[in-house]
């Protein structure tokens, strides 16, 4: 069971993405990848990381694409982008792309053969992780909260209208 | 069960179609998509080592990874909104000052 799900959402995921690089449109371009990123959350879900899934569903397909599209809003491109030509730098894209994809195969072959047969307990217990999160790894969470004000006040210094304009 | 190579080979899967979208696509909005597909296709890896190694220490790294993105996303943002009012257009042709 768990097998297809996983099945059906990689291919789902898989097929947003391509269909990303296939498609023209800004709007849709966002709004397929809200569909990739929710199904790699199941994906999170059955690698037994429940909140991985549910933060990965909310900031990514929720927070994050949403901004990708209130900022094509904003851009308000009325015209679709022209279609564009293949030249060759397209072309040598998909070449090195696929000798990435052998080399990476060829490198998590070799990596994967060893081990991961044996089924370790799953440690994956929401409360072992919230008790990892505000002992071990108290710092880096407070930091966290740092780098977000820090992200919002240089977003709205970057882009926010200057009041004597 | 799934074989974690499954998840790896996603994970590599995905990557690479990050990839190719960054390099294919001429828009920056788009390119920027692209590159949080790449970020997320790590997501998974680390998820997939976390899993195998049956600590939830993994867990706690793709939660900070995914605020750090989150971070890089409205930022990068803000950056080609400034572009765009500036230039007027996010097409990446357009943008040659470095070009000699």
């Amino acid at each position: 069971m768990a097998v297809v799900i996983f099945a059906v959402l990689a291919v789902l995921c898989a097929g947003a993405v391509t269909a990303m690089i296939l498609s023209r449109n800004q709007a849709h371009n966002a709004l397929f990848l809200v569909l990739a990123f929710s199904s790699l959350g199941g994906i999170f879900g059955l690698l037994d990381a429940p909140f991985a899934a549910a933060v990965q569903v909310l900031v990514y397909a929720g927070a994050i694409m949403v901004l990708f599209l209130f900022a094509i809003m904003m851009f308000n491109l009325r015209q679709p982008l022209p279609p564009e030509r293949r030249r060759v730098r397209t072309y040598l894209a998909a070449v090195l792309a696929l000798v990435l994809l052998a080399e990476l195969v060829l490198a998590g072959r070799r990596a994967l053969a060893g081990g991961g047969a044996e089924a370790l307990p799953s440690g994956g217990a929401i409360a072992d992780l919230g008790r990892l999160l505000f002992t071990d790894y108290l710092y880096a969470f407070e930091i966290t909260s740092l780098l977000i004000v820090a992200a919002l006040v240089g977003a709205l210094a970057l882009a926010g209208k200057k009041e004597s304009e | 069960m799934i074989p974690p190579a499954a998840f790896f080979v996603l994970a590599v899967v995905l990557f690479v179609l990050g990839i190719v979208a960054f390099f294919v696509k001429k828009d920056l909005l788009t390119q920027f998509m692209a590159v949080e597909v790449m970020l997320n296709a790590g997501n998974l890896a680390v998820l997939a080592l976390a899993k195998a190694s049956g600590r939830p220490d993994g867990q706690a790294v793709v939660l900070f990874i995914i605020t750090v993105a989150a971070a890089e996303a409205v930022i990068g943002l803000a950056i080609i909104v400034l572009i765009f009012r500036q230039r007027k257009s996010i097409r990446t042709d357009d943008l040659r000052d470095l070009k000699g």
